[in-house]
């Protein structure tokens, strides 16, 4: 007889929680060159070309030097892409593997697992969060503003991009399918957030359209934190932020509830 | 107590294939319980929803009273399951994988790893549990997911032919395990398996499912009984004029100078050899045909 059964359900569902992330931390450790090296030597290569020699020749940008404005974004970036690469692909290839049946054939629930998966993401957008901003403390001060507004920003958005990886790993059937929205999506969506310029210097019609841009809010409402200012209200930046996590968390669930492309 | 009770379970996969149509199974708690059938005949459909990996169309499974649909987690905690396919991460420490799947049930990670320990010892593991699952042979990974089912002590174990390429040695000493499970700690085990005498050692009670329906269930003993037919293969040395028609014996196939024969057990082959003498026809060798599930079933859907 299972000598588990008077073990409260939540006390497994804890355990299990527990279990996942550590599991996924370790993944992603365990490949560091594979997962947190890349990141940092982009953002460095565009501190370099972008900030160093581009930026010596702009005045300002949006009332601060060229590099203090484009750091927040480069974090940013950092963060949504780790974040939601990391959710996709350890889920698409243990959907792969089909060791995903371990999880589902556990006596725990599907939030259980989202959980596991989401905060896994978390973690590694956050390192390689840290790991970017080390290397942007070569070539300018980055003190926070608003610490906890900045820590938040970047919470969330670890959060709603791990989201996003994990709807994505749900329904992809192949390697492509997990390298298709970073390339195709959040790539562009990250470069036109305004990483690299204010969207002052758009014309009305391309700022409303931006306004349209999830990343917009994010890179934002970073850059709020950091450097106390940014184009968008504070406020709106996490509403949306908020908004789009708890849309994506209910569809996340739904989609491992109803078994999804992992179950017949 | 019953250990398992399936009713009116249906399965449509979604390119419109029925694989159960209607199943009715019931498994005592403590019993030794073999599932068996040809292939695609629906065991690791059933399977597969008993451990609510596949959703069921229509009708109930229950597990020690647990519905699988209504009440997953209560059921789920109950079932260990080694599936037909292998499904380790192949990268993982093995040690590491059955801790995990430890943490999964909510064992705390000592006392998973003392466990982990134990099986893979009985398992003859132990010394591996450093490689990965892709390190490991395939009677190796079978082992391996026995162990990792058994992680959460759960009180029903189904394995999904378990002993596929195993090699006679290591499937006896699985066989020695599961039927330890069974007895000291009374552990009801459901297996499939295409090996009729595994079937015969292990298990006290039979279902045969058939195009997703059970068509017989009963006492092992019992329908072993009705079975007695053995198959013999003759070699001659001249292709028959004719095949000999005698009592009780039963010519499956007649390819050239092979024949093979169906005879109830006892009967006397000596009838066989006289017709086959008075063609002047040698027998060369004659073998007895193992007695596979495949010819068992036949037989059996046959008579029916
Ligand atoms: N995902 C699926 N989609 C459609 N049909 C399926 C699916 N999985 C299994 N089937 C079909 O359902 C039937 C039963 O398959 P199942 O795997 O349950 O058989 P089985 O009894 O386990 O066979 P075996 O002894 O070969 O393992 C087969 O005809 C199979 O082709
Ligand atoms: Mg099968």
């Amino acid at each position: 007889m299972s000598d588990t059964n008077d073990n409260s359900h939540l006390a497994v569902n804890l355990v299990a929680f527990r279990t996942i992330v550590v599991r996924e931390v370790m993944r992603f450790v365990r490949i560091w060159v594979q997962t947190i090296t890349p990141p940092a030597i982009n953002a460095l290569l565009y501190m370099l070309i972008f900030g160093g020699l581009i930026g010596s020749r702009i005045e300002e940008m949006g009332g601060h030097p060229y590099m203090d404005f484009i750091v927040p974004g480069l974090i940013m970036m950092a963060v949504i892409i780790n974040s939601y690469s990391n959710v996709s692909s350890s889920f698409f290839s243990n959907k792969f593997q089909r060791n995903i049946e371990e999880l589902l054939i556990a006596p725990i629930s599907n939030f259980t697992i989202l959980a596991g998966f989401v905060v896994g993401g978390v973690c590694r957008g956050l390192c390689v969060g840290v790991v970017v901003a080390v290397v942007s403390l070569f070539f300018t001060k980055l003190v926070p503003e608003h610490y906890f507004i900045t820590i938040a920003v970047t919470i969330l958005t670890a959060i709603m991009f791990s989201l996003g990886g994990l709807i994505n790993g749900i329904f992809a059937r192949s390697f492509d399918d997990i390298s298709i929205v970073p390339n195709f999506v959040l790539t562009p969506l990250t470069y036109l957030g305004g990483i690299f310029y204010s969207i002052e210097f758009l014309s009305p019609f391309w700022q409303t359209v931006s306004l349209a841009n999830p990343v917009m809010y994010m890179i934002n409402g970073f850059r709020f934190g950091i450097l106390g200012s940014s184009d968008i209200d504070i406020r709106v930046a996490f509403g949306v932020i908020i908004a789009f996590i708890i849309v994506l968390g209910f569809i996340a669930l739904r989609l491992l509830n109803r078994g999804v492309g992992i179950k017949h | 107590m019953n250990a398992l009770v399936i009713n009116d379970l249906v399965k449509r996969y979604d390119n419109g294939f029925e694989a159960l149509k209607g199943c009715n199974l019931t498994v005592e708690a403590g019993d030794f319980f073999a599932l068996l059938g040809p292939n695609g005949a629906g065991k690791s459909t059933a399977i597969g929803i008993i451990s609510s990996l596949v959703r069921p169309t229509s009708g109930r499974v229950s597990v020690f009273g647990h519905d699988v649909v209504q009440e997953p987690e209560a059921a789920k905690r109950m079932l260990g399951l080694v599936p037909q396919e292998i499904n380790f991460n192949q990268f993982e420490p093995i040690l590491e994988i059955l801790i995990n799947v430890g943490g999964y049930n909510g064992i705390a990670r000592n006392e998973a790893r003392d466990r982990a320990e134990h099986y893979l010892n009985q398992l003859s593991l132990w010394d591996k549990r450093r490689a990965s699952a892709r390190e490991l042979s395939g009677g190796m990974k079978r082992r391996l997911m026995i162990a990792r089912a058994l992680i959460h002590h759960p009180g029903l174990l189904i394995l999904d032919e378990p002993t596929a390429g195993v090699d006679i040695e290591i499937r006896r000493s699985m066989w020695d395990f599961l039927q330890k499970m069974n007895a000291d700690n009374g552990t009801t085990i459901i297996l499939t398996t295409h090996y009729l005498e595994e079937a015969e050692a292990l298990c006290r009670n039979v279902a045969i499912i058939d195009q997703g329906s059970i068509v017989e269930q009963g006492q092992v003993a019992s329908l072993l009984s009705r079975s007695m037919v053995e198959t013999f293969v003759l070699d001659l040395d001249a292709a028959p004029e004719s095949p000999p028609l005698l009592d009780n014996i039963t010519i499956n196939s007649l390819s050239d100078n092979r024949l093979e024969v169906e005879v109830p057990r006892g009967t006397n082959l000596n009838q066989l050899f006289a017709a086959l003498e008075r063609q002047s026809i040698q027998v060369m060798s004659m073998r007895n045909k193992t007695n596979r599930l495949e010819e068992f079933f036949l037989r059996l859907v046959k008579s029916q």
